[in-house]
């Protein structure tokens, strides 16, 4: 399939300059047209039936100036030349508490467009074909036992074309697509039901099934839930917690990642302003925001404010050393952005986001981060997570997890959340393994905003996190 | 701007809209259209400036289509024509994958009258941007000036929606319906020099004449304030009160596990306890979209058919599932009124709107009286993460304040609460007297647990 003439095909070039001229009509220090042009597709088998199919379009722009310390934002969903000049005006008007001089736009030369390495565009796959992984999955889960009980899975994917153009000139395009696969499985036991689940994507295409076996997943996921049906209450209290390869990422989005947002940190409302420098975890911890990572769920070739993406050292051997920027912010500085400025789609401003963050690998045997461990959590899954980032507290959902005891993978145990403080759990990490895996795809949401994100850690061990369980 | 009826014109060129797309349904085809339209103003304020204004006007349909037993779906962001037609093809189209099921099928009317819901406000869309922009700036400087303590506004919002939704279909549904809703959010920051701590406060209403900033700068300062100096406690089984916003979050949970689609997929705890006691006999839980101070009140539901009060759990027993028209079928039973959808890109399944307890009569301040050694739970997080609705399990963070001899004593933070939902709705102590709705799909009320978990220390 050839690669489309994005900016063509988007929005012509001269409506592009028309639009933000317009916006400019007023005045302000930036303009700037974001649009999009999504279609996505899903396809849901639950109960043993394929339930639902489901196609969609949503095509728009979202047109900004900056005025001051001002930003009025408009979007529209008509992308006539009448439908963008009513946007702009109203996004200028917005901003129009702000100074600056009105100014003729005109951008630059072809859009620097994402190269499509897509190998299968989801939209040349019959829907046959994706029907058929669905089945292939639920047979696969039931096929674990009868106490397999119930069996969801969902195909989905999405092509996002987007195109970026501002007042300074700057005009890019990228073509992004992703592809989601995941199985959901119950089990019903003496002790009730529980829950397994398995979740494959990429930024690829169809072509994720050529590493991705949908049965594996399927009974891994029908495993998980077994396994659960046999699990103790989760013990309360304080104890060292070993966190399995590719998991433990989301520790580290929720732990410290949120608060190395430069938006965050600006209103101080992040327990890291102002700890540039400082040694702010173990020695051992290199923290790495990357959005350059061809594939991984978090990957772009160009953020949403047309900035390329780049990998990001935040923490160095514990050292912070960086945080993450989106234009707004870093312009207050008087320095790059990141690349790091993202958005839900053409209806939202942009912030800052991350992209694949992940925890570099240490070099230690994983069995012996166990072997080390006398009493304590084992987590093999898990779940999401959330943070307040001013006092730095974080909670995570552990999916799936064992008691260590003497040393050893014991009982299974049932679900619950962990608890924690970001910069304590830095400096609490005392073992990093040699077996660095990216985790599960994930979706990142930030003031009602969600994106799609990536994490990855080795196996690491934290001397001491809050298990939220009931038992003693 | 008004109708005659207090209704804005708009939802009847949105009926016209989705009546268009079902009158190009096939012989042997049974279509169903859904469309929305919002319009949307947020305005944040920071440091006595706006920070940023976004007006927004968004639209969209969703298309549905049942053939020979078969569902599709498709939808789109956008009304025009050309956007509709392939909606409705793709619709088609994706509807022969589905595998054939024979309580596949749209709503049919079922003679109930939509309650008379006076839910939309042309007052706001006459309210200016400037007097909207006033009072996000108002709230910010109320915030700041609530407390010494008080170091920063994190965000300080005015938002409103005038939302408009119409649903039409081949079965002879033709339902519209309209509202307004705006809000005053503060996110703000404390410190004693030491130790941040955050607190929110909020205020919702139909029109800006509603809305009490004061009360959301004040509640967001407390909240902070009240905080500083919190402490990792040791871990203890203890009674917990819950706040009004907790118990709200709470009950979204447990209605999730009454819809009809869980408990006919097995995924519901309380598939098999119909008739049962499965909560203490204070315990009385309702669904209720009609009732108009709900933030979701709304006189239909996302299938056109008419909302009514469901009384889900009576006295401490499980009396009623909530269903969709699916659902309703498959079951044996009747629409409840409760279709649900994610916006015009989702499917409707069944769910809860507006769910309440049956307030008891004590302030939260009475009920704290009466408990020795207990937890006032101020605000959870990693209820999504900690709370699984197929099996029960629910662990979750929490921040707030002890309760010794009847008191609020010193706060607590980094600790998580932890039991299980079954048991957590048979520990129940007391329901408050301070019901109060809140912008989410539950109403808040003080709701005191014994014997729940705190993991600290």
């Amino acid at each position: 399939m050839p690669t489309p003439d994005l900016d063509r095909e988007l929005l012509p070039r001269a409506l592009v300059d028309e639009t933000l001229t317009a916006a400019l009509r007023t005045g302000g220090r930036l303009a700037e047209i974001f649009v999009e042009d999504r279609r996505s597709s899903s396809a849901v088998l639950d109960d043993g039936r394929i339930e639902e199919l489901v196609s969609g379009r949503s095509r728009g722009a979202g047109i900004r100036v900056v005025a001051g310390d001002t930003t009025g934002f408009a979007h529209t969903a008509d992308l006539s030349r009448s439908g963008l000049t009513a946007a702009a005006a109203a996004a200028a008007a917005a901003a129009r508490s702000g100074g600056g001089g009105r100014r003729a736009v005109e951008v630059g030369g072809a859009a620097a467009s994402g190269a499509v390495s897509v190998r299968v565009p989801p939209e040349a796959v019959p829907k046959s074909a994706k029907v058929e992984l669905l089945n292939a999955a639920d047979d696969a889960a039931r096929s674990e036992g009868a106490a397999i009980t119930q069996v969801a899975a969902r195909y989905g994917d999405s092509r996002r074309r987007i195109l970026v153009a501002n007042s300074d000139g700057l005009m890019a395009a990228d073509d992004q697509v992703r592809t989601l696969f995941s199985v959901s499985c119950v089990a019903t036991g003496d002790t009730g039901l529980q829950t397994g689940r398995e979740t494959a994507g990429r930024t690829v295409g169809f072509e994720l099934f050529d590493a991705c076996d949908v049965s594996d997943m399927a009974r891994r996921a029908a495993r998980r839930a077994l396994t659960k049906l046999a699990a103790r209450p989760a013990p309360s209290g304080t104890m060292p917690v070993v966190v399995g390869p590719g998991g433990g990422g989301v520790l580290f989005h929720e732990a410290c990642g949120h608060g190395l947002e430069a938006d965050l940190v600006a209103k101080s409302a992040s327990v890291f302003a102002g700890r540039i420098g400082d040694q702010v975890a173990a020695p051992e911890v290199t923290l790495i925001d990357d959005g350059t990572m061809a594939g991984e769920w978090g990957h772009y070739t160009i953020d949403d404010e047309g900035r390329p993406a780049a990998r990001n050292v935040l923490i160095e051997r514990g050292v912070l050393t960086d945080y993450m920027w989106d234009r707004i912010r870093a312009d207050k500085q008087d320095r790059a952005s990141s690349g790091n400025g993202r958005r839900q789609s053409y209806q939202y401003l942009p912030m800052v986001r991350m992209t694949n963050t992940f925890i570099g690998a240490g070099d230690e045997d994983p069995g012996d981060i166990v072997a080390g461990t006398d009493r304590g959590v084992y987590v093999a899954q898990l779940g999401g997570g959330q943070v307040n980032t001013a006092t730095g507290d974080f909670v995570f959902g552990m999916t799936e997890a064992y008691l260590i005891s003497n040393g050893q993978i014991t009982e299974p145990i049932r679900e619950g959340n962990l608890i924690g403080n970001g910069p304590e759990v830095l400096t609490r990490i005392d073992a990093l393994g040699n077996d660095f895996a990216m985790g599960s795809p994930g979706t990142c949401g930030k003031d009602g905003q969600g994106v799609p994100v990536g994490d990855g850690t080795p196996t690491l061990r934290v001397t001491a996190l809050t298990v939220g369980g009931t038992a003693a | 701007m008004t109708g005659p009826a207090g209704r804005a014109p708009v939802s009847e060129s949105l009926l016209d809209v989705a009546r268009r797309v079902v009158g190009w349904a096939d012989d042997g085809e049974q279509v169903e259209a859904f469309v929305v339209r919002a319009r949307e103003t947020e305005i944040r304020a920071y440091e006595g400036e706006v920070e940023s204004l976004t007006v927004a006007e968004s639209q969209g349909i969703g298309v549905r289509v049942v053939r020979d037993c078969r569902q599709g779906f498709a939808y789109a962001g956008t009304l025009e024509a050309e956007a509709l037609e392939e909606a409705l093809r793709e619709s088609r189209d994706n509807a022969r994958f589905a595998t054939a099921d024979e309580h596949a099928g749209l709503a049919a009317p079922d003679g109930v009258e939509p309650a008379a819901l006076d839910l939309y406000r042309p007052e706001l869309e006459d309210f200016g941007v400037e007097a909207k922009v006033e009072l996000a700036l108002e709230l910010e400087r109320a915030t700041r000036s609530a407390d010494p303590r008080i170091t920063g506004v994190e965000s300080a919002e005015y938002s409103d929606t005038v939302y408009a939704s119409a649903v039409a279909s081949t079965a002879g549904v033709a339902a519209t319906g309209a509202e307004t809703g705006c809000c005053l959010t503060s996110y703000s920051l404390a410190s004693d020099g030491a130790e941040t701590q955050t607190g929110f406060g909020y205020s919702v209403a139909r029109s800006p004449d509603g809305l009490d900033g004061a009360r959301a700068a004040a509640d967001s300062a407390e909240r902070a304030t009240r905080l500083l100096g919190a402490a990792k406690p040791p871990t203890a089984r203890l009674t917990v009160v819950l706040d009004p916003f907790v118990t709200a979050q709470l009950l979204a949970i447990v209605g999730s596990t009454l819809s009809g689609e869980a408990v006919l997929k097995g995924r519901s705890l309380f598939a098999d306890r119909m008739g049962e006691a499965v909560a203490v006999p204070a315990l009385t839980l309702i669904d209720d979209a009609t009732e108009p101070a709900a933030f979701t009140a709304s006189a239909i539901d996302d299938e056109g058919l008419a909302t009514r009060p469901v009384e889900l759990i009576a006295d401490g027993v499980l009396r009623a599932f909530l269903y969709d028209s699916y659902n309703a079928r498959r079951a044996g039973a009747a629409s409840t009124g409760s279709a649900v959808r994610s916006g015009y890109a989702g499917t409707p399944t069944a769910g809860p709107q507006a769910l309440r307890l049956r307030p008891g009569s004590r302030s939260q301040a009475d009920i704290i009286a009466g408990i020795d050694d207990g937890l006032l739970v101020q605000g959870v997080t990693g209820l999504h993460s900690g709370v699984n609705p197929v099996s029960g399990d629910f662990s979750t963070g929490a921040e707030g304040l002890r309760i010794r001899g009847g008191e609020l004593a010193e706060p607590v933070r980094e600790v998580t609460i932890a039991s299980t939902l079954q048991r957590l709705l048979t520990d129940v102590i007391e329901v408050g007297g301070d019901l109060e709705w809140l912008p989410m799909s539950a109403a808040g009320v003080s709701l005191a647990i014994a014997d729940v978990t705190m993991s600290g220390a």
